[in-house]
């Protein structure tokens, strides 16, 4: 089955993903974040280009996610996994 | 004298610096503080092979160089020369996770462009080669410009080969620092990642470990009746496997107080001795083995990254209150003790989530607080068995826990909507590789708390119960009178009942209530002294403590003195401590009178409606 949404072109919040989906980060919508928020989401690594999977969903609310980039886990809030667009590669 | 030669362990969060500053450093350790931060300052010292000593400071883990939080301020201002109490160092030893280069090289990079000579200890490259991964330290020592040591910290591998390296690097002639250059964040980034590539031999995928464990502990449904049932195990272990050291500690105060009793002559000196020192010290010192359970639970959950997973799985919990996921850990210490509770919250990032976790932390019921639950339950509730494996007893403390545990989220919940309203704290936090910590490193900190509560023991509860005795004992008492009566104690007892009879406290507790400020705990040995002073008289001591608070005191007056400790505000180390790591007098004067507040009114309660009741 074809999904009717072209993924490729359409970047999507990164807390829209389902665990263990792969994406790729298109864009960071830094100016959304505070400084210390924006500041440790680079620190993890967070970066255009860079290949990120939600692994892992919080028990209440699916709140925070459990994130691969590069080779760590990084758990952030729902909220500023939503400043984060990527786009999901197909498997 | 020239100072030694001082060199930093610098890295970020998770690359096992501390284990390689242990593994260099050993058991010589100090560990202080830097002036005006709340920041903890660890240094050692190394003797290099041909016997010049060296200074070594484990500066706090950073992710860069542009703080996010107080402790990498901290590792900046001493990287720069610019912290106080701290010249700068004269090399670097950078410790990376072997199996998290990409991250970590970046500050790596960050940390070499200072231009100081530096050492990179390739750290943990077991677990590397466990998930995989080949490196090699040779190329990666040809693109950075700096040598490179494979090293296993916990296994104490590569630390001679560093030794080696360090002394060849202090035997060369310092040069300056370079002024220094700033590269920008995101192109550090990516060279980092550059030279990550560059750095591997061999890459096999393997199914890693920590992603098995965390498919089982953070399931949403397993993930928290785990952390339920591990929560579970460690108060059910805190009281069942204390009661054997317990006994022997008991008996052992006991045997000293008679041998002690039998080599004095009657009189001052000897009432001072027993039934001051020991008796209230020996009330307290009872409580150690409980207190090391706790911590040894804390110190493994920590050990092996299970901690930041029970953050993440109590997160959206907590967020509910206003507090973060972070806040979990520095709460849950606080069942050991608030002020390393109070302490641990230099985690949290936000400012108002801080404060707010630091102003709830000591309505989490502190194992000070059991000595005082054990005793009033053991002397008023019946030891009933309601159910296979439930007693009445055990249910009554756990029910003090809970309203500790409600008490606490309520009192955040309206502080976050009160005093400290806004700002929406984040929760961001790297998930660590599990693994087995070093029973070594256990031992040690099980070693240092213990340290500490004798000394606490031994200073501030000793000096407290002595003063106690003096003022309980004088004057005497003459014939038909009581001593707790006509004693000072007992005069400014008098004062204190005015205020505290409205909520059923009667002039024992009135008595206990000043010397818990010290400790709460010493409530418990204020009571045995007195008691045991008061007992000299009537000369039928053989009564056990529970035993005479069971006949002297009404039951609503028992609940209620048990209700006032769910949120005593009553202990000076966890004023001076908030004092210190809120800067000020303001915020411990907020909490101690919040809680002052919040005590009165449940111990009032508590008081009328068992009276009501008529028990």
């Amino acid at each position: 089955m074809t999904a009717a949404v072209p993924s490729e072109h359409f970047p999507v919040g990164l807390d829209t993903l389902k665990p263990g989906t792969r994406a790729r980060v298109s864009a960071i919508d830094w100016d959304g974040l505070e400084a210390g928020e924006a500041a440790r989401l680079q620190h993890f690594g967070f970066d255009e280009g860079v290949t990120v999977e939600p692994l892992h969903l919080g028990p209440f609310g699916r709140d925070p996610i459990a994130i691969r980039v590069g080779r760590m886990t990084v758990a952030v809030r729902r909220r500023h996994a939503g400043a984060i667009r990527v786009i999901p590669i197909p498997r | 004298m020239n100072p030694l030669p001082l060199v930093a362990v610098a890295g970020s969060p998770n690359a096992g610096k501390s284990a390689l500053f242990n593994a260099l450093t050993g058991a010589r350790q100090k560990v202080g503080n830097y002036p005006g931060v709340t920041v903890e300052r660890h240094s050692g010292r190394l003797v290099l092979g041909d016997g010049r000593p060296v200074e070594l400071v484990d500066l706090p883990g950073a992710y860069s160089l542009e703080p996010a939080s107080p402790d990498e301020a901290v590792t900046r201002d001493v990287l720069l020369g610019q912290q106080k109490g701290e010249r700068q160092p004269d090399a670097l030893i950078i410790v990376v996770d072997a199996s998290n280069l990409d991250n970590h090289l970046r500050f790596a990079l960050q940390l070499i462009e200072l231009g100081l000579p530096t050492i990179l200890a390739l750290n943990m490259v077991d677990l590397a080669k466990r998930d995989g991964l080949e490196l090699s330290a040779e190329r990666l020592s040809h693109e950075l410009g700096v040598a490179v040591i494979d090293t296993v910290a916990v296994r104490r591998r590569g630390v001679a080969e560093l030794q080696q390296a360090l002394d060849d690097l202090l035997s060369a002639p310092l040069c300056g620092v370079h002024e220094h250059v700033k590269s920008d964040l995101v192109h550090l980034q990516r060279r980092a990642r550059e030279i990550a590539t560059a750095a591997v031999i061999r890459e096999t995928p393997v199914r890693r470990w920590t992603h098995r464990l965390d498919a089982v502990l953070l399931h949403p449904v397993v993930g928290p009746v785990i952390l339920f049932a591990i929560m579970f195990l460690m108060f059910q272990a805190v009281f069942t496997w204390s009661e054997v050291p317990k006994t022997w500690i008991e008996s052992g105060v006991a045997w000293l107080g008679g041998a002690v009793s039998q080599a004095l002559p009657a009189g001052l000196l000897r009432s001072l001795v027993v039934d001051g020192a020991i008796a209230g010290v020996g009330a307290v010192i009872t409580f150690l083995p409980q207190i090391l359970i706790l911590f040894f639970f804390i110190l493994l959950l920590e050990g092996t990254g299970y901690m930041v997973r029970a953050a993440f799985l109590m997160d959206r919990l907590m967020h509910a209150v206003g507090l973060s996921g972070r806040a979990f850990i520095p709460l849950l210490s606080s069942f050991a003790c608030a002020v390393p509770g109070i302490m641990a919250t230099r985690t949290i990032e936000d400012p108002k989530d801080r404060l707010t976790t630091i102003l709830v932390a000591p309505l989490m019921t502190c194992s000070a607080r059991l000595p005082v639950y054990t005793l009033i339950i053991a002397a008023f509730i019946p030891n009933q068995r309601l159910a296979w494996g439930v007693g009445l007893q055990g249910l009554v403390m756990f029910c003090l826990y809970i309203c500790g545990i409600v008490g606490a989220l309520l009192a955040a919940f309206v502080i976050r909507r009160g005093v400290l309203k806004g700002g929406g704290g984040g929760f961001m936090m790297e998930l660590p590789k599990y693994q087995w910590p070093l029973l070594k490193d256990v031992a040690l900190g099980l070693l240092t708390r213990t340290e500490i509560f004798l000394k606490r023991a031994g200073t501030i509860i000793l000096g407290t119960t002595v003063v106690l005795w003096a003022l309980a004992s004088i004057p005497q008492a003459g014939p038909g009178e009581k001593q707790s009566e006509v004693s000072i104690a007992g005069h400014i007892a008098d004062g204190i009942e005015v205020g505290v009879k409205p909520i059923g406290f009667n002039h024992d507790i009135a008595l206990a209530l000043l010397p818990a400020m010290a400790a709460r705990e010493v409530a418990v040995a204020a009571i045995a002294t007195v008691y045991s002073i008061d007992s000299a008289d009537d000369g039928k001591g053989a009564k056990t403590l529970e035993n005479r608070l069971n006949h002297s005191w009404p039951l609503p007056t028992a609940l209620a003195f048990l209700a006032w400790f769910v949120f005593a505000p009553q202990c000076i180390s966890t004023i001076a401590v908030t004092r210190r790591e809120t800067n000020g007098w303001k915020w411990p004067l907020v909490m101690v009178s919040y809680l002052f507040v919040l005590a009165y009114a449940a111990a009032g309660l508590t008081y009328w409606t068992a009276v009501a009741l008529g028990l």
